[in-house]
């Protein structure tokens, strides 16, 4: 399963439609929508926190988290 | 309307937005900070005038990116939305918007305009558009929006902007009735909603959606009403479901509307934030910065507040000695001077150290540096049981952990919130110095070892480092014992760098030391004119003790200074407290304390930092409590009776130390917590958990040392 977690940093993804249900609504709320862009730009050691963009807002999510956000990666 | 009236302006917006500048700007000097009705969330508001005739309460609510709430502080501005159409609701809310995040911001605006309340809608830090590559239709949006929409810049032109909001708060007053924005019971299952509507007609059908969802409701619901909704609610399945529908739903008209009205260039855009992230985030630079400005914020708070604290030291002895010699002999004059001067004077005398670290850490998040610092810790936090948030209380810990513990509220986590809010008080408070001071000055020799670091310096830090690090092992055992589920998750937004508003960090930091004075303050002093009762009085002996020394010493040749001591010292043995003192010697013996030890710590209960004042007073120094050379060498030359050794050696003085590191001797702070974890059960297991650890180690140093 490809999720947010697996981003390399500077890379660029599209947040799937299958992982709706798995998105928290706060996130939702803040612009982690289905087929929005999303975009790694920084890991705190360990790989944990990661600092992500996403639809314009540029956010601090815990790996638990994005490991449960699926994307598709840009090609 | 030709009287003059008084409306309600309720400011809300994402945080970062610049909502507390315009606030600022809006009130200036006129605000204040008050409570909000049965929680603990500090409700600021302020007047400004909107025109000739009409006048505005503004309430700063706090920030937030939904009006579905997720901590303490975003409950607030539910709650204060549900009781509408009450008189101290708001006539007209302003929904503050960044440009950059604008498609964000509409989210929160959405909703608030759902709720049909006059909305105004201030797009701030349109200075940042060019640069950023973004312009904007207002005419359209305005259109598309049906609402008053106002571009501003709060920080680069704040007359020109604030101008503009009041008169679009005036023209959205007058305005027909407000319409809402997204219809979306209709997007998702009109047959539900209307069955939900139909339960309780007095409600807009978004109010009932809110109430169901958030499971807050109005003060003026009946509780029939209240259970209606509540079997609706158990009896529908897709609650959740239909909350990410709705989000959606949203995200999609407002996507719509701004395809229309809003356009960014990015090839146009130059990108400061990821520059400068590269540094602040980076796996080892980051953390070397953040040392770095840590290590120069403690060396500057020591270095700037020595002055101003020596200032109000001597000006409170002054006045104190002032007033005892002008009044008239009795007891009002020693209520006065030794009671409520020296107790006033024990909380005024932190403020410069408090308003100093606050003024740091208020530059540090206005510069959005302070999430990059989250960012960076939350995953050794987390080791600890405790949030990349903990960080920001554990720093403010070190000036006074009152603060601190109200620092813990953004912590969404309610175990994590609770973990930083127990252990906190580990960290060495500004209450601590003057104690560990006096204690280090005696015990350990003014040296230097390998010729630079001055051992008396190095005892200090160590004392700072075992502060810390015992907080982090309490955290430790805490997370493992305690069976909380953490049920929310952790998101930081990370702002835009910017330049600080130094009108914001002064208001913040006069906010944040007046929560100390007052919020401390009543505690300490009371506790101090207490502690002044029960020392100035005693049983039967006390009266006679004058007597008694008077009538010993007749025929001795002493002078009457010395006299005057020798009473006042055989006083406070016979005081009440002194009582209190002997009677706990048996218990703290084994610590190597005798009972003049134990009435100060009893003392210490007002804050720490009176131990010092008592010593002084049991052992009758000379002039006035404070006169650390002459309070030290007595202390230094007490005398053991039993053993014939000084009293202050270096196992006692070790034993205090440690005492002080680790008890709980702060009721203002236990005050604090018991109203911010709303139950006595968490202060207790605090002060009785910290009090055997303080017995037991202090114990355990003493008999080794001995």
């Amino acid at each position: 399963m490809t999720t947010i977690a697996s981003l390399h940093i500077g890379e660029l993804a599209y947040i799937s439609e299958e992982s709706l249900n798995e998105i928290p609504l706060k996130l939702l709320e803040m612009g982690c929508l289905p087929g929005a862009e999303v975009k790694l730009i920084q890991l705190a050691p360990l790989n944990d926190p990661l600092y992500i963009c996403v639809n314009g807002s540029h956010l601090a999510i815990r790996k638990e988290t994005a490991s449960k956000i699926q994307i598709i990666k840009a090609q | 309307m030709s009287y003059k009236k008084t409306i309600n302006v309720a400011l809300i917006g994402n945080p970062n937005t610049g909502k507390t500048s315009l606030f600022n700007e809006l009130t200036g000097l006129n605000q204040k900070v008050g409570n909000y009705p049965g929680v603990t969330v500090d409700k600021k508001e302020g007047k400004s005038k909107l025109q000739s005739n009409l006048k505005a309460i503004i309430t700063d609510l706090p920030g937030t990116y939904s009006i579905n709430p997720t901590s303490l502080d975003e409950t607030i501005v539910l709650k204060t939305l549900l009781n509408s159409k009450t008189d101290k609701t708001p006539d007209v809310i302003v929904v503050v918007a960044d440009v950059e995040n604008l498609k964000r911001n509409l989210l929160l605006f959405s909703q608030i305009k759902d709720l049909e309340i006059p909305t105004v809608l201030a797009i701030n830090m349109v200075d940042q558009m060019k640069r950023k590559g973004i312009s904007i239709d207002v005419n359209l949006l305005k259109k598309e929006l049906s609402n008053e929409v106002v571009l501003l810049s709060v920080r680069k032109n704040p007359k020109i902007g604030v101008e503009e909001v009041k008169k679009a708060i005036v023209k959205s007053y007058n305005s027909a009735k407000a319409s809402p924005l997204c219809n979306v019971n209709n997007r998702i299952d009109p047959a539900y909603f209307d069955r939900l509507k139909e339960i309780n007609p007095k409600y807009s059908i978004y109010e009932l959606w809110l109430m169901i969802t958030q499971n807050s409701f109005p003060d003026k619901i009946s509780e029939d009403e209240k259970k209606a909704l509540l079997t609706f609610k158990n009896d529908s399945k897709n609650l959740k479901k239909y909350q990410h529908k709705e989000t959606i739903y949203r995200y999609q008209k407002i996507n719509e509307i701004l395809k229309k009205t809003y356009l960014t260039d990015r090839s146009k855009a130059t990108d400061l934030r990821a520059k400068l992230d590269k540094i602040f985030t980076h796996k080892i630079f980051g953390y070397i910065l953040f040392f770095t400005l840590l290590l120069l914020i403690f060396q500057s708070i020591f270095d700037w507040a020595t002055l101003p604290m020596d200032f109000i030291d001597t000006q409170f002895a002054n006045l104190s000695s002032y007033v005892n010699k002008t009044m008239s002999a009795g007891v009002l004059n020693n209520l006065i001077s030794e009671g409520i001067i020296p107790g006033v004077g024990g909380i005024i005398i932190f403020i410069p150290q408090i308003a100093i670290l606050f003024l740091f850490v208020s530059l540090l998040e206005e510069t959005g540096y302070m999430s990059r610092v989250v960012f960076l810790m939350d995953k050794i936090m987390r080791r600890f049981g405790m949030s990349g948030k903990s960080v920001i209380p554990l720093i403010s810990g070190t000036a006074c952990a009152i603060p601190a513990v109200m620092a813990t509220r953004n912590i969404s986590g309610w175990k994590e919130r609770l973990i930083t809010i127990l252990v906190t008080p580990f960290t060495t408070c500004s209450a601590r110095l003057p104690v560990y001071a006096i204690i280090i000055a005696l015990i350990i020799p003014d040296k230097k070892i390998f010729g630079i670091l001055n051992l008396q310096g190095l005892t200090l830090l160590s004392l700072y480092i075992l502060g810390f690090t015992t907080a982090i092992i309490a955290a430790v055992i805490l997370h493992k014992t305690l069976k909380i589920k953490n049920t929310s998750f952790f998101v930081v937004e990370m702002p835009d760098y910017k330049l600080p508003s130094l009108k914001n960090v002064f208001f913040d930091v006069i906010e944040k030391t007046k929560a100390f004075v007052f919020g401390a303050g009543k505690i300490i002093l009371s506790i101090s004119i207490v502690l002044w009762f029960l020392a100035s009085n005693g049983p039967q002996s006390y009266a006679d003790v004058e007597k008694n020394i008077k009538e010993k010493t007749i025929s001795q040749k002493i002078s009457e200074v010395k006299l005057n001591q020798m009473i006042a010292s055989a006083k406070l043995e016979n005081s009440y407290i002194g009582i209190m003192g002997k009677s706990i010697e048996p218990l703290i013996k084994p610590l190597g304390y005798d009972w003049k030890i134990g009435i100060a710590l009893i003392s210490s209960f007002a804050a720490r930092e009176v131990f010092v004042g008592t010593l002084a007073t049991i052992y009758s120094v000379e002039s006035d409590d404070d006169d650390i050379t002459t309070i030290k060498q007595r202390m230094g030359s007490e005398i053991n009776p039993e053993t014939n050794t000084k009293r202050f050696n270096f196992p006692v003085g070790m034993s205090l130390l440690v005492f002080y590191a680790f008890a709980m001797q702060c009721m203002a702070t236990l005050a604090i917590v018991k109203r911010e974890t709303k139950s006595w059960k968490w202060p207790l297991i605090q002060f009785v958990g910290m009090g055997v650890l303080a017995y037991i180690c202090s114990f355990i140093v003493f008999q080794t040392l001995s």
